[in-house]
């Protein structure tokens, strides 16, 4: 694992003296991302529960900074993501109670449904959410150290710096997590919960706790992106984008513990290069989720595990 | 009086539409436990379809007639639609888990809503003379569009001709065989494969038929799939996910709260019917109609 690890993270660290800026930020969306991901994996890949929900977690986050921005005043990042930590608690915590006494496809609708809820508020209160014109929201201060005057360098700079460290700690969280006997708890109530009932799991406080954390995790990667984007609009909202984080998350691999990762980054570089490439962008994703459900459902790291595995065996 | 009576039809008219679309999500999930994400674009590409070939007439010149003649062609685009998506794209998935089925459904969705925008174009596509050439009839001193009617009658004529379809002919009892127990039926010598295609082709086809009903009063947009999944959501929420019964009292049910949250609660308007839908949950988990 460390051997993976290390070249990985030297990689991540000298990117932006390497790649041009654009190229930086569009690397700073992935590792975003690559955050959502790994905190609606807890679910979908740990606990067996597929949300179509989440954009209502990343929305959350986006419009807390936006909120903070307008109404308080406030500018610094760290606030930022500890106001949106709480309000993804607290929306998580509300949705999770309602959402977890249903598995599969109920709870699937369950939380489209409710992500849907926000998203109405946000469309029709215009008056304190700016409606489909969104919010402003300026660059913030990193650690109390205020935004130098060339915008793009301070992005593709200090706040990829920034962005990259909370990745980092988000990752080691969430490995700790994963392999804690909590995290133990999650899988056995996955691969058979009137088993893991019978050793005295209690399932639906188990996977409640699971959804806060998952939704915490997505809250923080909407807080992040929110300064980068510029603009909490209620796009990020629709149920849509929470499609858009499922995606990334079965093209990496939702088996494995990197798979999220993976697919955060490739889906971005995907999209942003769909996107730039054609107005059927959508047509072009689309088509790539159709092959990669029918040709190659465990992902990318899927892929890479059984290739690695062949050549152990024939080498 | 006469308002009040004018928003009791613009309930219906809604309730009609909706349980058009929800209830072809609602016989899909029953019998093939499949939910289709993609069901809102059908009903998108049922609107689009009838449009243009409404278009197509008026451009040749002919009478009033061949367009309510042409009205039906986008249910039929959605059924041949929902039959090819299922031969190709849905069988291979029978035997999966249930969430690489939502991935499915939702790269269709994906794909459907650019294919449309490839075809038609990114504007929006009306075939309004329709709806001129019926005038208006007068609802207690009111002018109220006479083509609305039409779309009432049509919901309410599908939801008795799909009554009988299920419960009075052979084929109705062996979807429900089907819906109830699938392998039972195999080995009893039903050919699930083929109630399964047949299932989703009439689903599909519910679908086109709302969108081809509702295209001449207000005009098909690239989006209008996706908004109207997250409707019919609610209406199987609250009615009980594979039900017809339930489609059918979910869609008037939120046909009467919308119409009335449109005049009085226009900003809570979609909250509330969520609301709604959530307390139907916690109190009757399969929803009003649903089986447990």
């Amino acid at each position: 694992m460390l051997a993976w690890v290390v070249p990985a993270m030297a990689l991540l660290l000298v990117a932006p003296y390497v790649i041009d800026p654009f190229q930086t930020l569009t690397l700073t969306y992935g590792l975003i991302a690559a955050i959502a991901a790994l905190g609606f994996n807890l679910l979908l890949g740990y606990t067996g529960l597929l949300s179509f929900g989440h954009s209502a977690f990343f929305g959350g986050g986006a419009y807390t900074v936006a909120f903070l921005v307008k109404y308080l005043k406030l500018a610094s990042m760290e606030l930022f993501l500890a106001g949106s930590v709480l309000v993804a608690a607290i929306l998580s915590a509300l949705f999770g109670y309602v959402c977890v006494r249903y598995t599969r496809i109920f709870f699937g609708i369950l939380t489209l449904a409710l992500s849907q809820v926000l998203w109405s508020l946000a469309f029709k209160f215009f008056w304190v959410t700016g409606g489909t014109d969104g919010l402003r929201i300026p660059t913030p201060t990193l650690l109390g150290m205020a935004p130098s005057d060339d915008k793009m360098e301070f992005l593709a700079h200090h706040y990829y710096y920034y962005v990259l460290a909370v990745f980092a700690i988000c990752v080691v969280l969430m490995w700790v997590i994963v392999h804690s006997p909590f995290g133990k708890a999650l899988q056995a109530i996955r691969d058979n919960e009137i088993r893991a009932e019978f050793i005295g799991i209690r399932i639906r406080r188990y996977r409640l706790i699971a959804f806060v954390i998952s939704g915490i995790f997505t809250g923080v990667a909407g807080a992040l992106w929110a300064p980068l984007n510029g603009l909490a609009s209620p796009d990020i909202l629709v149920w849509t984008f929470s499609g858009e984080i499922v995606f990334m998350t079965v093209l990496g691999g939702f088996r494995t513990f990197v798979g999220p990762i993976v697919g955060a980054i490739a889906f971005t570089y995907l999209k942003t290069y769909a996107v730039g490439f054609t107005v059927y962008w959508q047509l072009l994703l689309g088509t790539v989720l159709v092959v990669l459900v029918l040709a190659l459902p465990t992902g990318i790291m899927g892929a890479v595990e059984r290739l690695a595995s062949k050549i152990k065996k024939s080498g | 009086m006469a308002v009040f009576l004018i928003h009791i039809l613009n309930a219906l008219l809604y309730s009609s539409v909706l349980f058009l679309i929800a209830g072809g999500l609602s016989l899909i999930y029953g019998v093939m436990r499949i939910l289709n994400l993609a069901h809102g674009n059908l009903y998108a590409l049922g609107a689009f379809v009838t449009a243009w070939a409404i278009g197509l007439a008026l451009g040749a010149g002919a009478p009033n007639v061949v367009l309510f003649v042409l009205l039906p062609a986008g249910a039929i685009a959605a059924a041949v639609a929902g039959a090819v998506i299922e031969r190709t794209l849905l069988r291979p998935f029978y035997k999966r888990p249930e969430e690489y089925q939502l991935l499915m459904t939702f790269g269709l969705l994906m794909i459907l809503e650019d294919l449309i925008r490839l075809v038609w174009g990114p504007n929006p596509l009306s075939a309004t003379s329709v709806y001129a050439s019926l005038g208006s009839i007068s609802v207690g001193g009111d002018r109220y569009p006479a083509y609305n009617l039409v779309i009432i009658a049509v919901g309410i004529i599908a939801a008795v001709f799909l009554w009988a379809f299920i419960y009075r002919t052979r084929f109705g009892v062996l979807l429900r065989a089907t819906s109830q127990d699938k392998r039972m039926a195999s080995a009893l010598g039903v050919n699930v494969n083929r109630i399964y295609i047949q299932a989703f082709t009439l689903g599909c086809f519910m679908a086109g038929l709302g969108g081809a009903i509702v295209v001449p009063s207000q005009s098909a947009v690239l989006g209008m799939g996706v908004d109207a999944l997250v409707l019919a959501f609610i209406v199987v929420v609250i009615g009980g996910l594979g039900s017809l019964e339930g489609a059918l009292a979910g869609a008037l049910i939120v046909g009467v709260v919308r119409e009335a949250g449109i005049t009085l609660f226009p900003e809570i308007e979609l909250a509330v019917l969520y609301l709604i839908a959530a307390i139907v949950l916690l109190v009757r988990p399969a929803g009003l109609f649903g089986r447990a």
